[in-house]
């Protein structure tokens, strides 16, 4: 091959590189690895870790270890699915461009809003999209408002991605658990592009969505909720109170929790606010021949045409996890989501039941709750706790001091429709011998 | 074999009472929801989801499969993306539970072996990049990218005594469209630099552009046509000598891994791209990753958490980092798509990764030399690891299209380049072989090309020919949005 | 509307002048035939609302086909005093008659006499020609 490119040797490849920047060296890098060698390896720093196959999970904030069908891992291993890319050329891409056609028709299903997009990275970044999609969808920009029972990492994300812009993050305390309405009033002003809250919120709780919404509008702020997906089979979707931007962490939908990604931003809004999202959209349409078909479509939203004036940077989303998704929703079906909602709601409170019969915890917030909820330990010895627990194979909650001082006595407990109530009466022995 | 009934769409299939997951019967009390939960925020009902067995659901989505285009099943020689074949040991080892099943807030001390892992790819990324220190957070490269541009604001902020405001930010006409969208997101005026009549960066334009005001310069490089930026010290020179950041978008990594550094040529950030550079899968369009790397002056921005190992040799994850510009994403970071680039670089070393930039080049060189004789490739006789050819003569006499060699290449079974990108060259098709690409596939390539070239306008205007659909009608498409399924009653 | 009797901007849009019936001068904005002939297959336009301030070269609105999007810009300074809104709804005015029901704005110029800055319509064939 080089001699049928009239070089003879490979250093010549490289010509166009000024000789006194080349690497005179090999790379620092460990030598090279044969597969069997490197399986050894992989399995070896695998094993080092204590994952959620031989602990009991109880672990949740924005990361859950709800079931995934073997169908989803199947149809996601596809070669023809995992080794494409963005369907540019529709015409050898319908697979995807279909499938992500319904996962959006089935977001919009969950959520009851108009119109979804192809999927986003996951629900802290899709959260902060749906922030800069107000300022352009109010044609204000002064200020947002945050619930501060959103996901810390979520706020600090926001926080992020607005630090060189000229907005202002105001944040409503929530002393009592969830956002009241008055105090959301308080912060409004005709500044203010956006509300943004999560239903169930950080702690668990049920929000007072309805009022929140009306509220924000009443201000001509729109209303953004984050929401649990899995929740969604028996709570309200967000379209029936008032909700103008819908986003949510998909990985409860059929991804595993992988220490935190790749997951799957979803984002859907009203009608009105479709030319201002951001990434792919797949559209029906129909070919030459007048057969139905699907291609990438409002693409002049996008970085590759409107460069600077794009409605967002993103350009690779998260493909592969949006057909996970797509798979594990047409697996459950509206039944399967219920029993799926119904088994965390029975689950929860069963644990929070056998939890709080100990003398020694309670409930940190009295509101009505999902599948996650808030414990209190009377004697102020979380760590202890926790790691008492881990030591006995149960990994019972996330700790939150890192990011609310003032609950530092406090875990997050969530229960999926994987635990046992043999499991459930496990953790809540194992809290009771605690340190 | 495809399965013409697979078009149906879930909903269509759908049978009332049908599905496809049972779960267990509850082993815990089972009161009304409406006794746990305020009535007034239930939904009467559950979503309108298909209702479909599992056989339903697997030949379904099975078939769909089968209507793409792939790696695993085509040439796809797609500029600027990288389609290398991912090999699959890759995806097995991210799989293994002691990886997939880990929560993102376990606690430190039961994930050593990830965290080892994390922060060995973190020194790689390193060593490979010429910089000091590295994020693994971001999501994608535009993530990245906007991840460099907030970390550039944050350290302007700092020095405004010193360096000024800085509000511009410096991109070629070749770049990706992701490079001026990240600077608007970050809040930085996106200034266009053009392009010489090299197809390399135009000094004197730079020059003049390059202000006090200027706060990065975001280069590719190699570039978008797939050539060296010969000047690049120069330009790394003229921008530090402004008081400016230099900042290398790094798309195009694959032609240069062992063979030079950005931080050599005197890029102070970058970021890579995982699902090329280091053969994660490209997903349907994703997951990627967008680590970014960059000089010790910029270490203490970086987003949080880093990987760092304390004096006993243990892990952690460090967020006391006062500087950081914070969180771009929730948790760690694409950790799955992470695990495949380490075990890429692990089953590589050092010499197998500079062979893959040999060989990436190579192969481009040599497609290049056979597409030239009847397809112009408008700058240079050389490329790194792609070029960019154009079908403006072809245009000019024939009619043919970009579009319309592409749309045929279809039919003889290998997926289209990358058309009309970039935009400083007229009826562009970017091609970038990649390394994985025998020779034989090479020379079938150009073949098909070649007998193209000679096809009919009419029969090229029509293609493709054998793939599912033939072309789509965009317009449609976007004059009157359709973006899901409603039932048939709903329709107007 | 005569196409000799407009004016050009080197951006592609035509202003017309006429006084009304009050006695005020009201300027009509549209996009050339050449333009929409180069943007190709339009699909969507974003027009400004009654009462928005217009600024001589500056956009005013977009006009969108499937792959690209172009910014229209203002010949004049001056007020939006109507938008040919249903182009919104319908674009094949837009590129079936572009110098009559295409029309795009009408405009309360500020100061009537930019349009001389303009180009009559042989310069503008000159300049589309030339490319």
């Amino acid at each position: 091959m080089l001699q049928a490119i009239g070089l003879e040797s490979v250093e010549e490849l490289f010509a166009q590189v000024p000789e006194d920047l080349k690497l005179r060296k090999p790379l620092d890098l460990p030598p090279a690895m044969s597969e069997l060698e490197l399986e050894d390896h992989m399995n070896r720093l695998a094993q080092a870790n204590e994952a959620m196959d031989r602990w009991v999970c109880f672990l949740g904030a924005g990361s859950y270890d709800h079931f995934v069908p073997a169908v989803v891992d199947y149809i996601a291993s596809r070669g023809e699915f995992y080794t494409s890319y963005t369907p540019y050329q529709p015409e050898v891409s319908q697979g995807n461009l279909q499938a992500f056609f319904e996962y959006q028709t089935m977001i919009t299903q969950l959520t009851g809003m108009d119109v979804s997009n192809a999927s986003l990275y996951d629900g802290g970044s899709a959260t902060a999209e749906a922030v800069l999609m107000s300022f352009s969808g109010t044609g204000r920009s002064g200020a947002v408002v945050l619930s501060q029972a959103v996901h810390p990492e979520y706020r600090n994300i926001i926080r992020t991605y607005l630090e060189n812009l000229d907005t202002q993050i105001r944040t409503v305390p929530c002393p009592q658990g969830t956002t009241a309405p008055e105090e959301l009033a308080r912060l409004l002003d005709d500044q203010c592009s956006c509300v943004v809250v999560q239903h169930p919120n950080f702690w668990g709780q049920l929000e007072p969505v309805e009022q929140l919404a009306q509220v924000a509008h009443e201000h001509g702020a729109l209303f953004i909720v984050v929401v649990d997906l899995v929740s969604l089979g028996l709570l309200k979707r967000p379209s029936q109170y008032g909700a103008d931007i819908v986003v949510a962490e998909g990985q409860c939908l059929g991804s595993p929790m992988s220490f935190g990604g790749p997951y799957l931003g979803v984002m859907a809004c009203r009608e009105e606010f479709l030319r201002r999202l951001p990434g792919r959209i797949a559209g029906q349409t129909v070919d030459r021949r007048g057969r139905r078909c699907w291609v990438l479509t409002l693409q002049t939203r996008e970085q590759h045409i409107r460069r600077q004036k794009a409605t967002s940077n993103i350009c690779t989303n998260q493909g592969l996890l949006a057909i996970r998704a797509a798979v594990h929703l047409a697996l459950l079906g509206p039944q399967g989501l219920r029993e799926q909602a119904q088994l965390c709601l029975w689950k929860a409170h069963f644990a929070a039941q056998q939890i709080t019969a100990l003398e020694r915890f309670e409930l940190a917030f009295p509101g009505p709750f999902f599948k996650e909820f808030l414990v209190r330990d009377r004697q102020g010895r979380v760590a202890d706790v926790l790691h008492w627990a881990w030591k006995q194979g149960i990994a019972a909650g996330v700790p939150l001091g890192r990011w609310f001082p003032q609950l530092q006595d406090c875990f997050l407990v969530a229960v999926t429709e994987k635990r046992t109530a043999e499991q459930i009466r496990r953790l809540a022995q194992v809290l009771a011998q605690a340190p | 074999m495809r399965n013409s009934r697979a078009t149906r769409l879930l909903f269509e299939l759908s049978k009332p009472g049908l599905r496809a997951v049972r779960f267990p019967e509850p082993d815990v009390p089972t009161p009304p929801p409406q006794e746990l939960l305020p009535s007034e925020q239930l939904a009467a009902d559950p979503p309108p989801l298909p209702e479909l067995s599992e056989p339903d659901v697997v030949r379904h989505f099975v078939n769909l499969s089968t209507m793409n285009m792939a790696v695993d099943t085509h040439t796809y020689p797609l500029g600027s993306c990288t389609m290398k074949y991912n090999p699959k040991r890759n995806d097995r080892w991210a799989g293994l539970p002691g990886f997939a099943q880990l929560h993102p807030y376990q606690p430190e001390q039961s994930v050593q072996g990830l965290l080892q892992l994390l922060y060995e790819l973190q020194q790689y990324l390193a060593q490979i990049s010429g910089l000091d220190a590295v994020s693994l957070q971001p999501a994608a490269g535009a993530q990245g990218e906007l991840a460099a541009l907030l970390i550039a604001a944050a350290y302007f902020r700092q020095r405004k005594a010193e360096l000024g405001p800085r509000t511009r930010v410096l991109i070629p006409d070749s770049a990706h469209g992701t490079n001026p969208a990240s600077a608007a997101m970050a809040g930085f005026e996106a200034v266009t630099i053009r392009s010489n009549s090299q197809g390399l960066v135009d000094l004197e334009d730079l020059q003049q552009k390059l202000d006090p005001q200027v706060a990065v310069f975001m280069i590719t490089n190699p570039n978008t046509l797939g050539l060296f930026e010969t000047q690049i010290e120069r330009i790394a020179q003229m921008v530090h000598d402004k008081g400016g950041l230099l900042y290398l978008d790094g798309a195009n990594m694959n032609a240069i891994l062992g063979v030079v550094r950005p931080g050599d040529f005197g890029a102070d950030m970058m970021h890579f791209n995982p699902h090329k550079t280091f053969s994660g899968p490209h997903g349907a369009g994703g997951p990627g990753a967008g680590p970014i790397a960059v000089k010790k002056h910029l270490d203490p921005y970086l987003p949080v958490p880093v990987v760092v190992r304390d004096e006993e040799g243990r892990f952690r994850l460090d967020y006391d980092r006062p500087h950081s510009i914070g969180q771009v994403r929730s948790f760690f970071g694409n950790v799955g798509v992470l695990i495949r680039a380490y075990a890429y670089i692990r089953t590589l070393g050092p010499q197998g990764l500079r062979q893959v930039a040999e060989d990436a080049v190579l192969n481009a060189n040599y497609l290049l030399s056979l597409v030239k004789p009847f397809l112009p490739v408008p700058f240079g006789s050389r490329c790194m690891h792609e070029f960019v050819a154009t079908a403006q003569e072809l245009r000019r006499q024939r009619g043919i299209t970009a579009m319309d060699l592409a749309k045929r290449l279809l039919d003889f079974g290998f997926h289209a380049p990358t058309v009309y990108f970039p935009i400083t060259v007229r009826e562009a098709l970017m091609i970038e072989p990649t390394e994985t690409e025998s020779k034989q596939s090479l020379d079938a390539m150009a073949q098909a090309l070649f007998r193209i070239t000679e096809e009919s306008p009419e029969l090229l205007r029509q293609a493709p020919h054998s793939t599912w659909i033939s072309r789509p009608d965009e317009v449609q498409a976007a004059r009157r949005p359709m973006l899901k399924w409603t039932p048939q009653e709903d329709r107007s | 509307m005569n196409p000799e009797q407009l004016r050009f901007t080197d951006t592609h849009e035509w202003v017309h002048l006429e006084t009304t019936p009050e006695g005020q001068t009201l300027a009509t904005v549209g996009l050339t035939d050449f333009a929409i002939e180069q943007l190709n297959d339009l699909v969507y336009i974003q027009l400004p609302e009654v009462g928005q301030q217009v600024r001589r070269g500056e956009a005013f609105g977009e006009v969108e086909s499937v792959k690209a999007v172009s910014d229209l810009y203002s010949p004049l300074d001056g007020e939006v005093e109507e938008v040919n809104t249903s182009l919104t709804q319908d674009l094949d005015p837009l590129s079936q008659d572009p110098f009559g029901a295409g029309w795009l704005i009408k405009v309360r110029p500020s100061n009537p006499a930019q349009v001389e800055e303009l180009m009559d319509y042989q310069a503008y064939r000159k300049m589309c020609q030339e490319g």
